[in-house]
């Protein structure tokens, strides 16, 4: 018996006390929604977990009322620490609840248990509390004294991180003072449900936090919902793109989390070793759906044979499967269509030339599951390289120089992430310093932390999620103290101007 | 016997050359009477590429100086435009129509504004970015960067922000590392192009600030659908229809800020508005 021959361990279901239907969460009580009800299902077996409402635009009218109500009546008279009480408050019973969490975002994700258990649940936990600590203290925020909160935030979140993704949204919006209506993805709104019911344990007032479930029509209802202040999205590209579009023009505030196609740079004198459990976490962690996958490895030439070998014989030792088995490395895909667009998109890097290694595994027979896959030989213009896949695929390609890592590293429209490989602090700080991504993992790789800011440069999207940062998405200045000189002087050369410049004038002089 | 004067040619800024118009064309700028002042270039859409080309060049450089060095320079620009009051107030009693009291005083507020956002140079980073407190043994550090170029509407209004909207917009752009595209004041231009002369002769690199005068409604579509633009600030724009450059920004997802009344109060966040924070782990050694 090799070693890799362990017998199943399981993780048992028995701790769900799963509803059969799930309804909408409006003003503290779960609804009925408008909308056709659909089911959720469990991507590693296909089999049906519960069914879950659909809002409609109505839905989402009732939703945005409720926040608003919620945040005049409610949550912006309270004070900072009180909001900081209910976010502790939410924090520890995401703790006591974690293995039930875990369980469920497994079953309708498909991820491994081992992920949601060790990294996605802890992270929420640690999201609420660290966010529970601003409440108190906004005038630190970097936003000058008296920031103030923006209203009714609209949130719309991905499948690849449910409930973590929820956790990164809500808890800024709560600490700064808005009420929020959220949207989960459609394959992926189980968590949120039971977050929900985390929510009544906590008393949260009704109205506070309001979700919403359905496709993206729900989504755009409340996007382009004329009572929103606020929209944070985390998701595609061409669909931040097209909320862009929605709310120019409004005096909505907008942050985007985007895609990206994160380049995994290794130098010639990293420690090897260490480098390819980095590769490996950074590209089939969560099984690559991820938006800041290391999914471009760019290996310096004189160690490719080296590092693709090494590669190669560790991934054959991890274990693709049973997401509820605790050995499992390697999760379901999580839709039918995502399983599509990787095929297609793999496809696509074998016709335009480059070459496919692919796990020798087991498949189970129902599900949707993808081999990790390694594409060798891939140039800066196959589309492999240029597009996202947001499966277990990594390109790798070379370079010879830092300058020349640093250049095709830069070549994308993308800039979410990058990683970096080396022994020499010196080479890496320079590195860094030059590649137009948000986040920078040297000798590390897909670590998050409520502390750190995290988001993108270029088409990756604007604002940061974590940190300081994180709150000041949810925040807007009470204007800046502008040196009285400037401005008296600046007020006296407008006197004579229209109308329309005294406000400016008027606001700057009065601080 | 009284001599002749030589009026002076107006013309582009554009890469730190003083380039006319591609496309040839100019026009009239006048009192607000209607009195004829000179000619200004009406840039056309090669000369915005072009300026976009120039600014794209010019990150590099200026990205790469040091923050204390980016200040020198910056507060360089108030030192010679206050050396060269007299000219300002000229032209822009003359083209707003202002007493030379209130063109002093505009000319004033505008060198003060440089200063203001010279001092910054060196401090923006320190108060925007932040050390993580990650939980782990990770060096963890945020720090604000520039986003690249910037392409920006000036203040428009005809009286008060011919000169001082123009530094109210583009200090606080450059200061982090950016370069410019600016579309100066369209009825008082001229103060901007006698700006663009400070600015070849305040050691600001060329291409760092560009200037094009003539129409906003002409040239801020071209550059809001620009792909090598990474940021649109519309300080100026409320006139013009902001609405679709906002649209055709997002196509590219180009950070936005939206148009103000009058001239924009020094800020902050106009600083942060065009920067990018990038956070770098690293991870530390057991020991």
């Amino acid at each position: 018996m090799s070693f890799l021959e362990y017998a199943p361990a399981p993780e048992s279901t028995s701790i769900l006390n799963l509803k059969s239907e799930y309804g909408l969460f409006i003003d503290g009580e779960f609804v009925d929604g408008s909308g056709e009800v659909f089911d959720t299902i469990s991507p590693a077996t296909e089999e049906v977990i519960a069914r879950i409402a659909q809002a409609d635009a109505s839905d989402v009218d009732r939703a945005v009322a409720a926040a608003r109500r919620a945040y005049d009546r409610t949550w912006s008279r309270m004070s900072g620490s009180d909001r900081g009480k209910y976010l502790f408050r939410i924090a520890r019973l995401v703790q006591e609840r974690s293995r039930e969490l875990a369980v469920a975002e497994s079953l309708d994700n498909g991820k491994p248990i081992r992920e949601t258990r060790d990294v996605d649940v802890p992270l929420v936990a640690a999201w609420f509390f660290y966010y529970a600590g601003w409440a108190d203290k906004l005038e630190y925020a970097g936003l000058g004294p008296n920031p103030r909160s923006l209203g009714v935030a609209a949130q719309v979140i991905p499948w690849n991180f449910p409930l973590l993704m929820l956790a990164w949204k809500i808890a800024p919006a709560l600490a700064a003072g808005n009420t929020v209506v959220i949207k989960p993805a459609e394959t992926t709104s189980l968590t949120a449900m039971l977050f929900a019911e985390i929510l009544q344990q906590a008393d949260l007032p009704a109205g506070v936090v309001n979700i919403v479930t359905g496709p993206g029509s729900t989504g755009q209802a409340l996007v382009t919902h004329d009572d929103v202040n606020k929209v944070a999205f985390t998701g595609s590209t061409g669909v931040g793109r097209m909320i862009a579009r929605q709310v120019a023009g409004s005096s909505k505030k907008l942050t985007l989390e985007l895609g990206g196609k994160a380049a995994n740079i290794v130098f010639d004198d990293a420690a090897i070793d260490q480098a390819v459990e980095g590769i490996v976490n950074g590209i089939f962690f969560n099984q690559g759906h991820v938006c800041c996958a290391g999914s471009r490895l760019l290996v310096q030439e004189n160690v490719h044979d080296e590092v693709v070998d090494k590669l190669k014989y560790r991934l054959s030792t991890l274990r693709l499967g049973d997401p509820l088995d605790k050995n499992t490395d390697i999760g379901a895909i999580n839709s039918a269509a995502q399983l599509e667009r990787i095929r297609t998109l793999s496809d696509t890097g074998e016709n335009e030339g480059a070459e496919r290694w692919q796990l020798d595994c087991t498949i189970p027979e129902k599900g949707f599951w993808f081999r990790p896959t390694i594409f060798t030989r891939v140039s800066a213009a196959h589309t492999i390289a240029r597009e996202e896949i947001f499966g277990p695929v990594l390109s790798v390609l070379t370079f010879r120089t830092p300058d020349e890592a640093i250049a095709k590293a830069n070549n994308t429209p993308y800039g979410l992430s990058a990683g970096i490989w080396t022994e020499k602090a010196s080479r890496m700080l320079a590195v860094a310093d030059r590649l137009r991504a948000g986040v920078v993992w040297a000798n590390t790789f897909n670590k998050f932390d409520p502390a750190s800011p995290f988001g993108g440069y270029k088409e990756s999207g604007y604002g940061r999620e974590g940190g300081r940062q994180g709150l000041a998405a949810y925040l807007e200045s009470a204007g800046w103290e502008a040196p009285a000189a400037i401005m008296a002087s600046a007020a006296s050369a407008t006197t004579a101007a229209s109308g329309g410049r005294k406000k400016t004038t008027k606001k700057a002089v009065a601080k | 016997m009284s001599r002749l004067a030589v009026p002076k040619t107006y013309k582009l800024y554009i890469g730190g050359k003083f380039p006319r118009s591609e496309s040839g064309r100019t026009y009239e700028v006048t009192t607000p009477a209607g009195e004829f002042v000179a000619n200004a270039a009406l840039a056309s859409r090669k000369d915005a590429r072009d300026a976009v080309v120039a600014a794209r060049a010019a990150v590099k450089g200026w990205a790469g100086a040091t923050a204390y060095n980016r200040g020198q320079v910056i507060y360089r620009i108030a030192e010679v435009l206050e050396g060269r009051r007299a000219q300002f107030i000229d032209e822009i009693s003359r083209t707003e129509g202002v007493t030379e009291a209130a063109a002093g005083a505009q000319v004033d507020a505008a060198i003060d504004v440089w200063v203001w956002y010279a001092g910054w140079a060196d401090k923006y980073a320190q108060v925007a970015g932040n050390g993580n407190p990650v939980a782990g043994p990770y060096f963890n550090l945020s720090v604000p960067e520039p986003t690249g170029v910037v392409a920006a509407i000036a203040p428009q209004q005809r009286v008060g922000t011919s000169l001082l909207g123009l530094a109210a917009v583009v200090a606080p752009i450059i200061v982090s590392g950016n370069t410019v595209v600016v579309v100066p004041n369209q009825q008082a231009p001229l103060s901007a192009i006698t700006l663009a002369e400070v600015l070849a002769t305040s050691d600001v690199p060329g291409g760092v600030i560009n200037v094009l005068t003539g129409s906003p409604a002409e040239m801020a579509p071209w550059l809001a659908a620009h792909a090598d633009v990474n940021a649109l600030d519309l300080a100026g724009a409320a006139d013009i229809e902001w609405v679709d450059l906002q649209l055709s920004a997002a196509e590219t997802l180009k950070r936005v800020l939206a148009p103000v009344s009058g001239v924009p109060a020094p800020a902050l966040e106009r600083i942060t508005a065009f920067t990018e924070t990038k956070t770098v782990w690293h991870t530390k050694s057991m020991l």
